[in-house]
C-alpha cells in the first residue's frame, strides 16, 4: 500500500527561514517544552505539599484554642477540647475500616483466584470487568443502597449474631440485649465498605496472582498437586507481600469514605467495640461532611484539624502499601 | 513395603497410586474450589442486588421531565421536581475538573515518559501513587481552605468543587497516560528523532498522536470516577434548588448531592386524604437520580472502551 505521507509537502516554516534560525526556535521550543513537563512533575509535589500546608494552617487556630474551644463549637462537650474528641473520631474511622477489611480481604483473595486459576480462561477476563464495575458505582448510590436495601435484609442477621454470639464482646447487644433496629450500626457501614473495597484489592491481588512464574506452577503440577495445593504451594507464597500492599491500599480507601457511613451509620462517640449498637462510634469523613455545612468559623477550623489527622493516617498507610509493592517489584523474579 | 515381592499386585498399586489422589487432599481441593466458586457468588450478589434496586425503584419516575426539570418552588409531596440543575451542575464542575488536570496530568505523563529520570522522577511516581489515595473528603478540605485564603469565607462556588475534583482526578490521568505513552514503539521516536524533528515535536506529533485513542480513554475512565464524588462537593459547592450556570459564583447542586439530600429530606408527611401527595417523593426523586448517575458513569465508560477500540493505531505486526 502506498503511503500518502511520503507525498506531503515539507514543513511550511522551513522555506521563509533560514536554517539557522530555525534550529535556535527549535531549540528554544525543546527547552521551553523540557522546562514545561519538569515543571508539572514538580507541580505535583508541591500540591501535595499544599495540601498539606493549608490543612495546618486552617487547623491552628483549632489547635491552639485548647479546652476554650467547646464555647465555639456545639458539638464539642463543655471541658473537653480538640484532643479528647480526635481520639473517639479516629477510633470510630479505624474501626470500621478493620472490620470491613476482615470482610473483603477473604472475600477478595478468592474472587482474585477465581478469576486467575479457577475459571475457564474465556470467561476470566468478561468476570473480572464484572468485578471492575463494582468500582464505578458512585459511593452515595452505596450508600443509598446499604440504608434502604441491605440494612434491612442484616437485621434478622444482626439479631442471630447478638442472640448466639453476643457473648463475644464485639457482638454485645444494647441494655435490654438486642441488636439496634434499624440496623444503622458499624457492621453495617463495615460490609457496605467491604462491598466498595473489593474491587481495588481483587484487582491487585489478581495481577500479582497472574505474575506467578510459570515454571513453579508446572512444576507442582507435575509433582502431583491438586488444584489448590498448586495454589497454596506456588501461588500464594509468591504472592504474598502483594496481598498485604493490596490489603492495605483496600484499608487506605476503607479509612477515608464517606458517604457509607455518613448515610448508614447513626454517630456516636465513644470508645466501644460493640459493633451491633447504634450510635456508638463514627469516623472522621463521616463527621466532616455532616458538620461542616452549619459550622461556624472555629468549628471549621476544628473539622479540618480532624481531617489532617485522617490525611496522615491514610498517608502513612498508603506509602507504606507503595513500599511494599516497590520493594516487590525488584525482588519478585517474574520480570 | 511388603507387596513389593508380589510383582502384579505392586503394578497394581503402583497404578492405583498413580491415578487416584489421596481422598483428604481431594476432599480439601474439592472444598476450596467451591469456597472460591463462592467468593466470587459472595461479589456478584451486592452488585446484582444494587442495580436491580436502582432499576426497580428509579425506572419510574426516569423521564424527560425529571431531566429537564429543576426543584426551584417544589415543596411537600408534591407530584414534581427534577434533576435538571443538578445534572447541568455536575457537568460544568466536572468540566471544568477535567480542564484543569488534563493540561496537567498529561505533561506530568510526558515528564515520567520521555524526560523523567533521576531523584524527581522517582519522588513523582511514588507521590503520585501516594495521591491517589488521598480521600476524597480532604481534597474538599483542601480546595476550600485555597479558596478562603485567596478570596475570603464566603467562597463556596463551582470552581472550588472543579479544584476539589481536579486534585483527585490528575494521579488517575498520569498513570493512565504513562501508561499509554509508555506503549508508543521507540522505533517511531527513534525514526523522527532521525529525520531531524525536534525531541518536542517528535513528542506532540509522533508521540500523543499514536497514542490519542488510549490518552482519551484514560481520561474519560478518570471523569467517570470522579463524576460520582460527593463528599468534596457537600463541602465545597454546597447544595441548591435552583439552576445556576455559574460556576464562579454560588451554590450549585450536583447529582451526587441531590442523591444525598433528597434521601436525607426523608419521608413527607401527607395529611391524610390528599391524593396530590405521594409520601415517598423524595426517595423516589433520590432513586431516580442514583440511576440517572449510573446510566452516566457506564455511558463514560462504554464510549471510552468504544474510543480505544476504534481510534486505537492499526500496527502491523
Amino acid at each position: 500500500m502506498a503511503s500518502p505521507t511520503l507525498t506531503s509537502t515539507p514543513h511550511p516554516a522551513a522555506e521563509p527561514t533560514p536554517p539557522g534560525a530555525s534550529r535556535a526556535k527549535d531549540r528554544g521550543m525543546d527547552r521551553g517544552f523540557r522546562y514545561l513537563s519538569i515543571a508539572s512533575g514538580v507541580l505535583i509535589l508541591l500540591v501535595l505539599a499544599a495540601v498539606a500546608a493549608f490543612l495546618v494552617v486552617r487547623a491552628l487556630p483549632a489547635l491552639k484554642a485548647g479546652d476554650a474551644i467547646s464555647q465555639d463549637v456545639g458539638w464539642i462537650g463543655a471541658g473537653q477540647s480538640l484532643w479528647t474528641v480526635i481520639g473517639p473520631l479516629v477510633f470510630g474511622t479505624v474501626l470500621a475500616a478493620i472490620a470491613a477489611l476482615a470482610m473483603a480481604v477473604p472475600v477478595a483473595i478468592g474472587i482474585a483466584l477465581f478469576i486467575s486459576h479457577y475459571a475457564p480462561r474465556r470467561l476470566a477476563n468478561g468476570l473480572g470487568y464484572l468485578v471492575d464495575l463494582l468500582a464505578a458505582i458512585p459511593s452515595v448510590v452505596y450508600g443509598l443502597w446499604g440504608v434502604m436495601v441491605l440494612a434491612p435484609v442484616l437485621q434478622p442477621v444482626w439479631d442471630f449474631l447478638v442472640r448466639w454470639l453476643g457473648w463475644i464482646p464485639l457482638f454485645a447487644g444494647d441494655s435490654n440485649g438486642n441488636a439496634s433496629n434499624p440496623p444503622r450500626v458499624l457492621l453495617t457501614a463495615a460490609l457496605v465498605l467491604a462491598v466498595m473495597i473489593l474491587p481495588i484489592i481483587t484487582a491487585v491481588s489478581r495481577e500479582v496472582f497472574l505474575q506467578t512464574p510459570r515454571l513453579h506452577e508446572e512444576a507442582a503440577l507435575a509433582l502431583g498437586a491438586t488444584r489448590w495445593e498448586l495454589v497454596r504451594m506456588a501461588v500464594l507464597p509468591f504472592a504474598r507481600s502483594g496481598i498485604v500492599s493490596a490489603a492495605m491500599l483496600g484499608l487506605g480507601r476503607a479509612l477515608g469514605e464517606t458517604m457509607a457511613v455518613l448515610m448508614v451509620l447513626s454517630p456516636g462517640m465513644l470508645y466501644s467495640f460493640k459493633l451491633l449498637v447504634a450510635s456508638q462510634q463514627q469516623t472522621i469523613a463521616a463527621n466532616i461532611a455532616a458538620k461542616f455545612a452549619d459550622a461556624n468559623a472555629m468549628g471549621v477550623s476544628a473539622l479540618i484539624a480532624t481531617g489532617l489527622a485522617l490525611f496522615v493516617i491514610t498517608l502513612v498507610v498508603n506509602m507504606a502499601a507503595r513500599a511494599i509493592v516497590a520493594r516487590r517489584k525488584d525482588f519478585s523474579g517474574a520480570n | 513395603m511388603a507387596t513389593l515381592e508380589q510383582v502384579p499386585d505392586s503394578t497394581e498399586a503402583l497404578r492405583r497410586a498413580l491415578t487416584q489422589v489421596d481422598p483428604a487432599r481431594k476432599r480439601k481441593d474439592v472444598v476450596m474450589r467451591v469456597l472460591v466458586y463462592l467468593a466470587f457468588a459472595l461479589a456478584i450478589l451486592p452488585l446484582v442486588s444494587l442495580i436491580w434496586s436502582v432499576l426497580v425503584r428509579g425506572l419510574g419516575r426516569f423521564d424527560g421531565y425529571f431531566l429537564l426539570h429543576s426543584m426551584r418552588n417544589v415543596f411537600g409531596g408534591m407530584d414534581a421536581g427534577g434533576a435538571y440543575h443538578a445534572i447541568l451542575g455536575t457537568v460544568l464542575i466536572t468540566g471544568w475538573a477535567t480542564l484543569i488536570s488534563v493540561p496537567i496530568g498529561l505533561l506530568v505523563a510526558i515528564y515520567l515518559v520521555e524526560y523523567g529520570t533521576g531523584a524527581l522522577a522517582r519522588a513523582v511516581t511514588f507521590f503520585v501513587d501516594v495521591m491517589t489515595g488521598i480521600p476524597s473528603i480532604v481534597a474538599g478540605l483542601f480546595a476550600f481552605s485555597l479558596f478562603y485564603l485567596l478570596v475570603g469565607p464566603d467562597s463556596r462556588s463551582g470552581i472550588v468543587g472543579a479544584v476539589a475534583l481536579a486534585v483527585l482526578m490528575v494521579p488517575v490521568v498520569i498513570r493512565s497516560s504513562e501508561e499509554m505513552l509508555r506503549l508508543v514503539p521507540n522505533e517511531l521516536r527513534e525514526a523522527s528523532l532521525a529525520l531531524g524533528v525536534p525531541k518536542w515535536l517528535t513528542i506532540v506529533r509522533v508521540v500523543l498522536r499514536t497514542a490519542v485513542a488510549g490518552l482519551t480513554t484514560g481520561v474519560m475512565i478518570a471523569i467517570a470516577r470522579v463524576i460520582g464524588e460527593t463528599a468534596p462537593l457537600i463541602i465545597t459547592v454546597g447544595a441548591s434548588n435552583s439552576i445556576n450556570n455559574n460556576v464562579f459564583s454560588g451554590n450549585m447542586m450536583t447529582l451526587p448531592v441531590f442523591v444525598y439530600n433528597q434521601y436525607g429530606s426523608g419521608l413527607v408527611a401527607c395529611t391524610p386524604g390528599d391524593a396530590s401527595c405521594i409520601p415517598t417523593i423524595n426517595y423516589d426523586r433520590a432513586w431516580t437520580a442514583a440511576l440517572t448517575l449510573i446510566l452516566l458513569v457506564m455511558l463514560l465508560n462504554l464510549v471510552a472502551r468504544g474510543v480505544s477500540r476504534l481510534f486505537s493505531p492499526k500496527t502491523r505486526s
